[in-house]
């Protein structure tokens, strides 16, 4: 371009606005909030569905659960009288699956037993799943101490468990737990193993209101010693249930194949428990709503940035205005001296667009400290994508051409004579 | 044009009119006149006789309504809005009654705006400011900003920006309007001085002394020209030269 160059007109802005510090500084922070919360929504949203992400991936992409859920009153099978409540998956369903779907590559039942786990004067209440060994390679879970449960513990139905991190935690303090004993309601059992902790354990699948420390024990032996009828103890009330199977993970050969079996056990449940008994969970589905849901709250943050730089650039926009009638004198004098009409405009877009990239600067030094703040805090995870800050920067720049166009056109359209006379 | 020198302005019938409510006010009235190279006119006249629009179209910053106008030659009443931009930051220097310096840059800044706005920028702008910085006696003021001047060294910076770009034409308005006497005197000096280097000058003024100081007064009524006086002092030059 002719005429200034584009750093002297830079630094002759700079050095313009640098006039009125205050008053720069508190036109950019609107832009400076626009932008810091455009990277920090954008971290948190990321954080957010990578969260669920990864939760899904634990509960494996390619996996199909259903759960047994106790029906509504009305449609309990057991007389009110005898408080015999029966419900949930049963071994047929499981055989059925097992047996006869396509697509299915392995299913696993599980046992719920609701007892209470001691060691010594230290107890708790863990999930007691008498399970299958090939439960862990199904489900993900990794082996920290000693191993899992093995098929020799199903034929000899012995008195194994593998206890989760949360468990042999807090029952084993201060020594490691293998080999030791613990006690299940009343039964003992040795310890052979434990579990790493899952990345992190409130994502964990358990479902709602149920604690995640899990104590794995096999199948059979959990079938002998405790069979299918069991008695929950509920403030003031005993409630006896019976319920084969609490739950049955089941596993697609492949990923396309999870909505055929997904369909296929649903239309299964649909026709053999009709008291709607059971619920059926897929990850893959949740994966695909949790993106659906990402998508949602990006466009919801998304307007409210756009809203804040709205407003941020008017208010610069405003400020120039205010500057352009205050120094119409300079301008006049400028163009006296020989500026053209493009000189004055890039002047003050200059000036703008330096105001607004500083307030974006700034924006972004504040929006990656958000993030930070927000993770220490809230215990939430965020993410900060490389492009977030720049397109945030590019954004601050972008709300400075655009409402810097004005004041600085007005700018130009000044007659020098008059500029020149004004006081 | 008989015997002067070559023109460095030429206006020939040059009229401007402005629009003042329902009725046309004829500041300028089918001017004709030519400013010689090298001369210094003082134009004179009370307040609405037409010098302030005759300063104003001279120094390109307005139009003439009809009529031309020559600077250095080239016909500038037909010229669009950069094209006068251009001859103002190549052909001309300002001075202004209320010095108008920019309050944000220092001496050295300000005399150097006239170059900034050049197409072709000369390599040597920043020598030619300070030598002129200088030459008007604030060489060791290159640093301060305006409002650390008093009257009289603004006006001198004003000067100082006048000359960097070398300008065929200097125009001053009432250059000397708002200081007192004894800087005033100074300010004229320094355009007698500027004068005797053979630069062609005009001054706008209803002060008599002032317009005594010229060489030539060119007094204006209604519009039009009222009388010329040529050669009413001795030029300094020829004074030299005997």
């Amino acid at each position: 371009m002719k005429g200034p160059s584009l750093a002297r007109t830079v630094r002759l802005g700079v050095s313009s606005l640098l006039l009125h510090k205050l008053r720069s500084l508190l036109t950019t922070l609107g832009v400076l909030f626009g932008t810091s919360s455009v990277i920090a929504m954008l971290a948190i949203g990321e954080g957010a569905s990578e969260e669920a992400q990864e939760q899904i991936r634990q509960l494996g992409s390619r996996n199909i659960i259903l759960r047994s859920v106790k029906p509504r009153e009305d449609f309990a099978t057991g007389q009110q009288t005898v408080r015999v409540v029966s419900y949930g998956l049963t071994e047929d369903d499981l055989a059925r699956v097992r047996d006869t779907f396509p697509g299915v590559s392995r299913v696993v039942p599980v046992r719920e037993i609701f007892e209470e786990v001691r060691k010594g004067d230290r107890a708790m209440n863990p999930r007691v799943l008498a399970t299958l060994p090939v439960y862990r390679e199904i489900t993900g879970r990794v082996v920290a101490e000693g191993r899992f449960l093995a098929d020799a513990d199903l034929d000899v139905t012995a008195n194994v468990c593998v206890l989760s991190d949360e468990v042999a935690s807090y029952l084993f303090p201060f020594e490691s737990p293998l080999g030791q004993t613990v006690k299940v309601g009343a039964d003992y059992y040795t310890v052979v193993g434990t579990l790493l902790a899952r990345v992190r354990p409130q994502s964990d699948a358990a479902p709602a209101g149920k604690s995640t420390a899990e104590v794995f024990i096999p199948l059979e032996t959990g079938q002998k010693w405790y069979g299918s009828i069991q008695v929950k103890l509920r403030a003031g009330s005993r409630e006896m249930e019976e319920v084969e199977l609490h739950e049955v993970v089941v596993e697609a050969d492949s990923p396309e194949n999870v909505p055929l079996v997904a369909a296929a056990c649903r239309e299964m449940l649909t026709r053999n428990h009709p008291q709607g008994d059971y619920e059926v969970v897929v990850p893959l589905e949740l994966l695909l709503r949790a993106e659906a849901t990402k998508r949602i709250f990006n466009i919801v943050l998304g307007s409210i940035a756009s809203i804040s730089l709205l407003v941020g650039g008017i208010g610069i926009m405003n400020v120039m205005l205010a500057t352009v009638t205050e120094r119409t004198r300079e301008i006049g004098i400028r163009r006296a001296l020989g500026a053209k009409r493009r000189h004055i405009v890039m002047q003050f877009l200059v000036e703008t667009v330096v105001l607004s990239v500083g307030g974006g600067l700034l924006g972004v030094a504040l929006g990656l400290v958000i993030p930070a703040i927000v993770e220490a805090t809230a215990d939430m995870r965020t993410i900060v994508t490389p492009t977030a800050p720049l397109l945030a920067f590019v954004i601050s720049a972008g709300v400075g051409v655009v409402f810097g166009l004005y004041p600085a056109a007005r700018a130009a359209r000044m007659d020098p004579v008059e500029a020149l006379r004004h006081e | 044009m008989t015997d002067g020198p070559a023109p460095v302005a030429e206006l020939e019938q040059v009229t401007r009119t402005y629009r003042m409510g329902a009725n046309e006010v004829r500041a300028l009235d089918e001017l004709s006149f030519a400013f010689g190279r090298g001369e210094y006119w003082a134009v004179m006249g009370s307040s609405g006789s037409g010098k302030s629009t005759l300063l104003n179209v001279l120094g390109c910053l307005d139009r003439p309504s009809s009529g031309s106008y020559r600077i250095d030659g080239v016909d500038v009443s037909t010229l669009d809005d950069d094209r006068l931009s251009e001859i103002r930051s190549t052909k001309l220097g300002f001075v202004f009654q209320s010095y108008n310096l920019i309050p944000q840059l220092n001496v050295l800044e300000n005399i150097l705006v006239p170059l900034f706005y050049q197409d072709e920028p000369p390599a040597d702008g920043l020598a030619r400011a300070t030598r002129l910085a200088e030459r008007v006696g604030l060489g060791n003021r290159l640093e301060h900003r305006p409002l650390e001047l008093s009257g009289g060294q603004q006006q001198r910076v004003a000067i100082a920006r006048a000359l960097v770009n070398h300008p065929t034409l200097i125009l001053a308005d009432e250059a000397t309007g708002n200081l007192d006497s004894q800087t005033a005197q100074e300010i004229l000096a320094l355009l007698d001085e500027l004068h005797a280097e053979g630069r062609t000058i005009l001054i706008v003024t209803h002060e008599p002394d002032v317009g005594e100081r010229a060489q030539h007064v060119l007094r204006l009524k209604d519009g039009r020209i009222e009388s010329v006086v040529r050669d009413q002092n001795p030029a300094p030059m020829a004074v030299a030269a005997r």
